[in-house]
């Protein structure tokens, strides 16, 4: 008997023998997408950065997710250690980053770098995951993490609150710019993974009704810089 | 008539009756309405987005054996290990055999309807392993021993009364009528045994054949979790899924969260690429990813309706669907409900045993118009019930079209009946004839018109 892998190929390529017209498509569009060009019949990004932002922010309102824009990282660090006091935060894990780092030294609170000694069980009992992002794409109001940026898989689901800081600089307009920014910086080695955020954790499972925090954080903050 | 049929049938008169129910299931779904429109308007042309999704999968799926072995050889360049599945019983049998290999005791899942498609939790129950549903919706259907009433929502048709009885008897917790608090409920018990998997099984949305990821998308993180915490990740994806560029995703993702739950992302959408990483401090020792035919090459080998392995699973056709709102989604008795089952049921199970759901559809085309990826749904629906007619057509199909056929080349004959028609139509309502009886239990028959329509064309003809 050959083995499954064979077989399929054999039934695939048997099967594909008769052409599939082409779709019927309604609009006149070019064939498939093989760059990265701006696709203007998806949401709007928004062309100049001020335009970026405005639709980042309104996104991220509808989504119950928080903005905090700060002038610079001093900023950064009192609005941070202002929502630790506020939600009254005792144990915060961090991504260990040059931007984050500086940081964490003024919260009020006990805080640990979870990627130099990473424990699951540490980890759900913290209140909130500070971590970086790699990109934020303003048409969705999605962030998007990797475990490179984000000290791993589980530091920016598994704790109570997530909070990325970020700077202007790294919003891009829409979902393609961000992928496209993903596989220029990496190229052949990816990070394991790479997650778009859009929000805090949510399910409508009971009777289609909205609830936030469903196993991940119920509290999505970004505090971005500039 | 088979078993399906039967059962369907039965189902269908019951559900379509309960008046609360159905109620419900609408109330339910308007939400869903509003924020889908919200999101569609967002779109600076729907029409073309799907036109590109549509492309998209085009293009990958009539290439599939050469999209699937750049996928895999990639995949494979980042450290995942693939496995090949003929059918359900092969999948199984790898998913227990790496479980075994590895020892493990407890596994966790998150949402993966191939995974119901082969029946994995019962071989894995029987095997002796702990498997939990992490989804909340699964999680619920799993306790209450019934399948996913929806493969979106696999529980819209629970009350919250019904899960509050439902936790207080297998969890222990005290009532509540609040969602938020049965949510929590679930959140507490599930998050320890997230910690104490072994393996954790998810399933795929897309997969990359260019970068060699894999990309799962979810709102409450349960596939995140299942995909960091345990020391095994297997992934479970039918051969189909496969797209070209990761370019793809920035057309796919954002239609999927719109079309599917009115989003204008869902709220994680993430790509695999292997196992942890050197100089990363978690996620899985082993990536696994079973690849699934079980049937799925017989649907590609019908050009005509090859475009429904297009499907992304998003659920709008499900959402629309006059049938599926009335009868519910249990009532199918499928993996997949709604519209594309009823198209791809019969290729991937049968159309002896399967036909029967061509004919769960009014033919509005509702599903259709609702497809990101212009699936042409309702035409399958009926390219179903043609070509079961014409493999094993039943004796109504024979006696009434050759009858017809007889006719309808005689004009005299066809004005003849006609007449004979109209007159003796009141006694159809009295006479059990076989096939109407059934069908006019419930309904009433129009009076006959006294003039055929030949005749009133000739009169129009004359004036
Ligand atoms: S057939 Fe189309 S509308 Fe239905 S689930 Fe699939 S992609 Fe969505």
């Amino acid at each position: 008997m050959s083995d499954a892998r064979t077989d399929i190929f054999a039934r695939i390529r048997e099967a594909l023998k008769v052409k599939a017209p082409r779709p019927h498509l309604k609009a006149e569009t070019s064939s498939p997408k093989t760059s990265v060009a701006a696709k203007p019949w998806l949401p709007d990004g928004g062309e100049t950065i001020e335009a970026s932002l405005q639709i980042l922010s309104e996104q991220l309102a509808k989504l119950k997710a928080v903005l905090i824009r700060v002038p610079d990282h001093a900023a950064a660090a009192r609005a941070l250690a202002e929502l630790a006091t506020q939600k009254s935060w005792k144990k915060v894990a961090f991504h260990g980053h040059p931007m984050i780092q500086p940081l964490v030294a003024a919260l009020p609170c006990e805080v640990w770098e979870a990627d130099k000694s990473f424990d699951k069980q540490r980890l759900e009992g913290c209140d909130a995951g500070l971590t970086t992002c790699e990109s934020i794409v303003a048409q969705l109001g999605s962030i998007l993490v990797s475990s490179q940026s984000s000290g791993g898989r589980a530091l920016s689901v598994l704790p109570h609150a997530h909070v990325v800081i970020a700077e202007v600089a790294q919003v891009v307009p829409d979902l393609g710019a961000s992928l496209a920014l993903a596989k220029s910086r990496h190229g052949e080695s990816m990070p394991s993974m790479l997650s778009y955020i859009t929000g805090p954790s949510r399910t409508g499972d009971i009777e289609r009704i909205l609830v936030l925090g469903a196993h991940g954080p119920k509290e999505l903050f970004l505090i971005l810089v500039g | 008539m088979s078993d399906s049929k039967g059962i369907f049938l039965k189902d269908a008169t019951v559900n379509a009756a309960d008046g609360d129910q159905r109620a419900f299931i609408r109330k339910a779904l308007g939400g869903y309405y509003t924020n889908r429109d919200l999101q569609k308007a967002r779109y600076r042309d729907w029409e073309r987005a799907r036109d590109a999704a549509s492309m998209a999968k085009w293009s990958a799926v009539n290439d599939l054996a050469n999209v699937l072995e750049k996928f895999v050889a990639n995949f494979e360049r980042n450290g995942g290990v693939v496995h090949w599945a003929r059918d359900a019983a092969e999948a199984r049998a790898i998913i227990l055999k790496i479980a075994e290999d590895a020892k493990a005791k407890a596994i966790v899942k998150s949402k993966c309807m191939t995974s119901e498609e082969i029946h994995l939790n019962d071989a894995l129950e029987k095997a002796g392993y702990g498997v939990v549903e992490s989804d909340l919706g699964e999680f619920i259907q799993q306790l209450r021993g019934e399948a996913p009433y929806h493969f979106v929502f696999p529980c819209m048709h629970v009350k919250r009364e019904a899960i509050s009885e439902l936790f207080t008897k297998h969890l222990g917790t005290a009532p509540t009528d609040s969602p938020e608090e049965l949510t929590m409920i679930a959140r507490r018990h599930l998050r320890q045994l997230y910690i104490d998997a072994d393996i954790g099984i998810t399933g795929a949305n897309f997969l990359v054949a260019e970068t060699g990821q894999i990309s799962i998308t979810e709102n409450e993180g349960n596939a995140r979790l299942t995909a960091a915490l345990p020391r095994i990740h297997i992934a479970l994806s039918g051969i189909e899924k496969v797209v070209n560029h990761l370019d793809d995703l920035s057309v796919l993702l954002p239609m999927l969260a719109t079309a599917g739950a009115g989003q204008p992302m869902t709220c994680y959408n993430t790509l695999y690429s292997g196992p942890r990483k050197p100089g990363e401090c978690d996620g899985p020792e082993q990536f696994h990813i079973v690849l699934l035919d079980n049937a799925r090459t017989r649907l590609l080998a019908d050009p005509e309706q090859r475009d429904a392995l297009h499907c992304i699973r998003c659920g709008a056709c499900l959402n629309v669907c006059p049938i599926f709102k009335n009868i519910g989604g249990l009532a199918y008795g499928t993996t997949y409900q709604g519209p594309i089952g009823s198209v791809i049921t019969p290729h991937l199970r049968g159309l002896k045993q399967w036909n029967h759901l061509s004919g769960a559809s009014s033919l509005c085309g509702a599903c259709t118009d609702a497809c990101p990826v212009r699936i042409d749904l309702h035409h399958h629906l009926l390219h179903n019930r043609r070509n079961a007619a014409k493999e094993s057509p039943t004796l109504f199909d024979r006696v009434f079209h050759n009858g017809f056929n007889f006719v309808i080349k005689r004009p005299w004959l066809f004005a003849t009946g006609g007449r004979l028609f109209r007159a003796t139509l009141p006694l159809l309502q009295k006479l059990p004839l076989p096939y109407m009886s059934a069908w006019m239990k419930t309904r009433d028959l129009p009076k006959a018109p006294a003039k055929s329509f030949r005749d009133e064309w000739k009169n129009h003809e004359n004036v």
